[in-house]
């Protein structure tokens, strides 16, 4: 199916929010993108990488700041007809029965009733629905609501179906089933579309969907790689090349800003920092894991993923914390703990404690900013909105809140600073 | 089974024949069309200022006098729904729109509700002249301008928060702008609004009662009503005819409970995006009458033909608009240039108004008293503190104790909005009977009335509170061995606590507001006054002097306002902040 018709492109898209002080945040840069007929492409990247932003962007929902979206040669500037969206929170309308949702988008077209009656009956037959037509959606489970999601995003035949991590909400047997029925439907030609975008945070669901991955890179978002998926389908999770694509995929989801590859020192991280969200807690039982057997200090992350349960969005930010404090370092689709991160696992619960206060001083600017600025302020206290403020000038706002959050957390455990909730003050008291 | 919200009538043709329920539903709705006709009639009768309508204390006069009440208080609701719509769209949609629409509803909510009544009565007779209809709309309006401030506000809110992924939705599956207000926006906004009208409409019926008896320029008129019969009734000392006045305002509340109140509160829980567990699972016997009778699907499929034709002409119109100004959206800097220009003009209407407002009150009253007004509002803000602490100390214990029991809690909830409801003006004659035989000091005895009707407020959050309290708290304060005193600083006091200051504002708004009618009181020819804010206002108020009401009005006002700002603003924030249980 090489070279089939554009269905979607867009041309060095850039999207720019305004801060309150009038600068700009890039939040994509110059993305360059094209979807055939005939494809599954799937996005991947962390969280905050702007790959919901590019999506809604090519959804025509929200404006780009520069460049161009255009659907089939004809340029994008709303929701186009022909393109439907799945949410990750469904979207339902709650007043509304399964058939009242599936019925939304006809009766918007003005579609007779008699007519729009029998499509949705029809969708709703495809998604496997038929019987609860009459049901509301708080009486659904959270697979039955996604595919009443489904089912009104296909009774508008669309050429193109816009996926906006449309399984994450629900648990794990659920997702596989309505991912394999999906895929069903697709590979039988059951439904008209003719292109799906899959904006996921699953990687080994975008490896079984996808004929293409596309990797977001963070501030600004970007493409950063592609790789092409040639599996026939359906695609065994445990094969060789399963595996093989799904270690490729991970090497390049995390790697460190900067490049800390092969055991290379990472280059220092900015104030800005996007700091992950990690707790303290996840991230002495992350390197505890990493000590004991199986792993020894070294581990395959697919494997750990596996051996821990967490999903890839749950373990990204605790790889990414470890990789700022020192603690470990990760090429290749592995992970080994550092001396540092050793010397950690070593120590007790107290000596635990000061470890991490030298590397959370060492390694990250922001703590060691606040520090600085409590040691030199005469009363050794400083309102938590004055960091907000300079971190606001790097993230969006409640990017900003979610950091300092994450860093008060940390600063706290380490005892670099104290925090009074009801003032909202910083301070050394109490060392 | 359930109601069948949009869904077209030509699909099941057979949904057409009536059936049982319909024997029950159509007398109801034709007696109600034929009472409103004649309400309407009656409304617009010939009337000429100093005439006074003959007020019958016949007791059988008493259910047509509940009715014209009750028609009063339907035309409020209906105008405050429609004004609400409209406020709340335009305030939600438009961002100029917005800066000045909602500090203006926060003042107006602050505003004392009888104020109202006082300065517009003659702006509307003079608006139907030679007719009742002047006179009914004014006491109309100071009914609406009890429902209508927060039913606005909460649509306002709720037209704010609609879920993001929702409205994405609505765009992606291209719903026009009039179907996205009319199919996602209004009804995510109804379990609030809902709420909040039926809160308006209990706490209406003692606006009601006092609207009715209207004083202009020194000239009383009696609309034919409850609140009319009971001024009447005072007049001539009449206490066996309050007694029956009491009695019908009892019935007109159950009824007004068990046909409005109960259904539509049920009905609105289908709105609710996931369920919450404590929702009553027992549909009210009316809503399923509604609900089974063909005759309201009928109703409901022509109101949404209706609202379907209206969308097709808005489209049409939209259609042509947009072929002739293709896309001009994102025009930034002129939007930020003419929002300045917006600003310095608002800016200047107030100036304007305040210097206005200060000269037309200077001409008339003399510096001295506008100090008096002041000290006079101090009294009346003494007197509704020390009563929202009475009646929290008498009222937070029984509302624990009811709360922590769920099987009584479930029975008194009920009776305790029905007493939030009823119109406690109904009693003050019979607490000047009282204050009179035992030669008590009007002073003091008299303040308990403020709160009379408003103390309800309090109890009704108080158990809310206290049902809420998760059981898991409960069983480990009794594990830890927390007790007495430390059990009550440590445990309830902080879970009750959001919702007893939600009871607490209320009941001082209420308090406020009920300061005009409860600061003087009047039996037959014998009247009670005690000092205060509210007291000065009824005075300048029968006088029909619009000078010294502005002033008293504008002062109350104030200090309403510098309540909500100091104190309850902050413990709601308080409250909100730290106490929260989830």
């Amino acid at each position: 199916m090489a070279e089939a018709a554009p269905l979607l492109r867009a041309a060095s898209v850039c999207k720019t929010y305004q801060t309150p002080d009038h600068i700009g945040r890039l939040v994509l840069d110059h993305v360059d993108f094209i979807l055939r007929e005939g494809e599954i492409v799937a996005v991947l990247g962390k969280s905050g990488s702007g790959k919901s932003t590019f999506l809604r962007i090519l959804a025509g929902l929200i404006p780009a700041s520069d460049g161009s979206v255009d659907y089939r040669g004809v340029p994008v500037t709303g929701p186009a007809h022909g393109v439907a969206m799945v949410f990750q929170s469904f979207a339902l309308f709650p007043w509304l029965t399964v058939l009242g949702n599936v019925e939304l988008g006809l009766e918007a077209q003005g579609i007779g009733a008699a007519e729009r009656r029998k499509r949705a009956v029809e969708a709703i037959d495809v998604i496997g629905l038929d019987g609860f037509e009459n049901a509301y959606p708080k009486e659904l489970s959270g697979g039955m609501r996604q595919r009443v999601g489904f089912a009104r995003a296909l009774v508008v035949n669309p050429d193109i179906l816009l996926l906006d991590e449309p399984f994450s909400a629900l648990d794990v047997l659920t997702a596989e089933t309505l991912r394999n029925d999906l895929l069903d439907l697709w590979n039988e030609s059951r439904i008209p579309t003719k292109g799906i975008l899959l904006v996921s945070h699953n990687i080994e669901e975008a490896v079984e969907m996808a004929d293409r991955i596309l990797i977001f890179g963070s501030d600004p978002g970007r493409i950063n790689a592609e790789i092409p998926v040639s599996m026939p389908h359906p695609r065994a999770w445990e094969s060789a090349q399963f595996r093989q694509i799904v270690d490729q995929v991970y090497t390049l989801l995390t790697t460190v800003p900067g490049g800390g590859r092969r055991g290379a020192k990472a280059e220092p991280i900015g104030l800005g920092h996007r700091l992950p969200d990690a707790s303290v807690q996840q991230l002495s039982g992350l390197v505890d894991t990493l000590t004991e057997a199986p792993f020894h200090g070294h581990a395959d992350l697919p494997h750990l993923a596996d051996e821990l349960t967490l999903s890839d969005d749950e373990l990204f930010p605790l790889l990414e914390a470890l990789q700022l404090l020192g603690f470990a370092h990760v090429s290749g689709g592995d992970i080994d703990l550092t001396a540092a991160g050793r010397h950690y696992a070593d120590a007790d619960m107290l000596s635990r404690k000061t470890i991490f206060a030298d590397a959370v001083l060492k390694h990250i600017p922001l703590a060691a900013h606040i520090r600085r600025v409590l040691d030199e302020r005469p009363g050794h206290r400083a309102p938590a909105a004055r960091f907000l403020r300079e971190l606001e000038d790097h993230l969006s706002e409640e990017e900003a809140e979610r950091v300092l959050d994450t860093l008060i957390n940390w600063g706290r455990h380490a005892e670099i600073f104290a925090y009074d909730y009801d003032d909202e003050v910083l301070s050394l008291e109490n060392f | 089974m359930e109601q069948r919200w949009g869904l077209p009538l030509v699909a099941w043709p057979s949904r057409l024949r009536p059936n049982f329920w319909d024997l029950v539903a159509l007398p109801l709705v034709l007696g109600l069309l034929a009472l409103i006709a004649w309400g309407g009639m009656a409304m617009g009768a010939h009337y000429q200022i100093g005439e006074t309508l003959p007020i019958s204390l016949d007791p059988w006069r008493l259910p047509e006098y509940a009715l014209r009440t009750v028609l009063r208080m339907g035309a409020a609701l209906i105008a405050s729904l429609v004004f609400s719509l409209a406020y709340a769209a335009l305030a939600a949609k438009s961002r100029t729109a917005e800066k000045i629409l909602i500090p203006v509803l926060d003042i107006l909510q602050s505003v004392p509700i009888l104020g109202f009544l006082s300065i517009t009565v003659t702006g509307f007779i003079a608006l139907f002249p030679g007719r009742l209809l002047g006179v009914e709309c004014a006491a109309i309006f100071a009914i609406f301008t009890s429902q209508a401030w927060n039913m606005t506000f909460s649509l306002y809110q709720s037209l704010r928060t609609v879920p993001g992924e929702l409205t994405e939705a609505a765009r992606m599956y291209h719903l026009s702008s009039w179907q996205r207000f009319w199919r996602l926006e209004v009804p995510h906004g109804i379990p609030a609004l809902v709420w909040n009208m039926m809160m308006s409409v209990s706490g209406g019926w003692f606006f009601v009662v006092a609207s009715e008896a209207i004083t202009v320029s020194g000239q009383s008129i009696l609309l034919p009503g409850i609140g009319s019969y009971i001024a009447t009734a005072i007049a001539e000392r009449n206490l066996g005819a309050i007694g029956y006045a009491v009695l019908v305002m009892l019935v007109v509340i159950i009824l007004y409970d068990q046909l409005l109140f109960r259904p539509l509160l049920a009905w609105s829980q289908k709105f609710k995006g996931d369920p919450t567990g404590d929702e009553d699972n027992v549909r009210p016997w009316f809503l399923i009458v509604m609900q089974r009778a063909q005759f309201f699907d009928l109703v409901k499929s022509a109101g949404l033909a209706l609202n379907r034709s209206i969308d097709l002409a808005l489209s049409f119109l939209a259609s042509q608009w947009s072929g002739r100004n293709p896309r001009k959206r994102e025009a930034m800097p002129a939007v930020s240039r003419f929002e300045h220009i917006f600003d310095a003009g608002l800016l200047m209407a107030t100036l304007a108004a305040l210097a206005w407002m200060a000269h037309f009150i200077h001409e008339t009253v003399p510096l001295g008293e506008i100090g008096w007004t002041f000290v006079l509002g101090a009294i009346t803000a003494i007197r509704v503190l020390v009563l929202i602490a009475a009646a929290s100390l008498i009222w937070v214990p029984i509302g624990v104790w009811i709360g922590l029991r769920p099987r009584i809690a479930d029975r008194v909830q009920p009776i305790v909005q029905f007493l939030a409801a009823f119109p406690a003006n109904l009693f003050f004659p019979a607490a000047v009977v009282l204050i009179l035989t035992f030669h008590l000091n009007p002073q003091i005895w008299l303040s308990p009335l403020m709160i009379l009707g408003t103390q309800w407020y309090i109890l009704f959050n108080v158990i809310g509170g206290a049902v809420s309290l998760p059981a898991e708290l409960r069983l480990a304060a009794g594990n830890l061995g927390v007790r007495r005193w430390l059990w009550w600083r440590r445990v309830i006091l902080p879970a009750i606590f959001p919702a007893y200051v939600t009871g607490a504002v209320t009941a001082a708004g209420g308090s406020w507001n009920a300061s005009i009618v409860s600061e003087v009181v009047q039996w037959g020819d014998t009247k009670l006054t005690a000092t205060g804010l509210g007291a000065y206002i009824a005075d300048w108020t029968a006088k029909g002097d619009a000078a010294h009401i502005t002033l008293g009005i504008g002062v109350l006002c104030l200090y309403v306002l510098a309540f909500n700002r100091l104190l309850w603003r902050r413990l709601y924030n308080l409250a909100a902040e730290r106490l929260r249980l989830d």
